[in-house]
C-alpha cells in the first residue's frame, strides 16, 4: 500500500514537472503582460504564476481529464481580476511600467486582451470566466485593441470609448 | 485596417518579448502546493473529528435524557375513577 502510494507520488511529480516545464514560459509571458511589467523585472507576474501553478499542483489529482493548463490559466485570470482592484487602487501602488507593450491599458482591458488574443480563449468563455456579458467583453476588446494600436496622446480620448460601447 | 488585421497586429505586439522562467520556479511551486495540500488534509481531518465528537455527544445526551419520552404532566392531575 505504502509502496503503491510512493510510486503514485513519483509518477505524479514527474507528470507535474513535465507540465511545468511545458507551460511555465507561456503562462509567465501572459502574467507579465497582465501585470504590465518588463520581461526582465517581473516580481508580481512571477508571484501570480507561482500561485496559479501551486493551485494546479494541489488540485492535480482531482483534474479528472480536465486540461491542467486551462485550469492554471483560469486561476491566473481570476486571481489577477480579483487582485487588480486593490493593487492599482491606492496611491503609490504598482503602476504599469512604461516599457511594457500593454502599459497604456487598464487592468481589465489587459486581462481581456491577453485572454482573447494571446491565449486565444473564445469570447463566450472569457465572458463566463470573468462574469461579464459577452457583448461587454467584445466592446472592451475592441477598445483595448484600438488603444493598443493607436496610443492616445495625453488623457484617454472620450470619443473612442463611446464608439466602442455602441458598436 | 479590418478586424483580422487589427487582431494580428495586437497579437504581434504582445508576442514581442518573452520573459525568462526563473530556475527555482518548480521547487517553489511544489513547496507551496504541498503546503496547500497538507493544510487541506488537516482541515478535512479536523472537520471529521468535529463531526464525530458532535454525534457522540448527541448520542450520549439522547441516551441520558430520553427526549422521545412524553414528559410527565405536572399541571393536570391524572384521571382516575370515571
Amino acid at each position: 500500500m505504502r509502496q503503491r502510494q510512493a510510486s503514485q507520488g513519483a509518477r505524479r511529480a514527474r507528470e507535474f514537472e513535465a507540465f511545468v516545464a511545458g507551460a511555465a514560459g507561456r503562462l509567465l509571458h501572459a502574467a507579465t503582460l497582465l501585470t504590465a511589467e518588463t520581461p526582465d523585472d517581473n516580481p508580481r507576474a512571477r508571484r501570480l504564476l507561482t500561485l496559479s501553478l501551486a493551485h494546479t499542483y494541489a488540485s492535480w489529482d482531482r483534474l479528472r481529464g480536465e486540461d491542467p493548463y486551462d485550469r492554471a490559466r483560469q486561476y491566473l485570470a481570476t486571481r489577477f481580476a480579483r487582485g487588480a482592484w486593490h493593487q492599482y487602487g491606492g496611491l503609490g501602488r504598482a503602476r504599469p511600467h512604461p516599457g511594457s507593450p500593454l502599459a497604456a491599458l487598464t487592468p481589465q482591458e489587459r486581462l481581456i486582451l491577453v485572454l482573447r488574443f494571446f491565449e486565444g480563449v473564445a469570447e463566450e468563455q472569457a465572458a463566463a470566466l470573468l462574469g461579464l456579458p459577452a457583448e461587454r467583453v467584445h466592446a472592451i476588446c475592441d477598445r483595448a485593441t484600438a488603444t493598443l494600436l493607436h496610443p492616445p496622446r495625453g488623457p484617454a480620448p472620450a470619443p473612442m470609448g463611446a464608439k466602442a460601447v455602441t458598436s | 485596417m479590418n478586424r483580422p488585421e487589427r487582431e494580428a497586429a495586437a497579437r504581434r505586439i504582445m508576442e514581442r518579448t518573452q520573459p525568462a522562467v526563473p530556475p527555482d520556479l518548480y521547487a517553489d511551486v511544489v513547496r507551496r502546493g504541498g503546503r496547500m495540500l497538507r493544510r487541506r488534509t488537516v482541515a478535512r481531518r479536523l472537520m471529521w473529528l468535529l463531526l464525530f465528537a458532535a454525534s457522540v455527544t448527541f448520542l450520549v445526551w439522547a441516551l441520558m435524557a430520553h427526549p422521545w419520552v412524553e414528559p410527565p404532566s405536572d399541571t393536570t392531575p391524572p384521571l382516575t375513577n370515571w
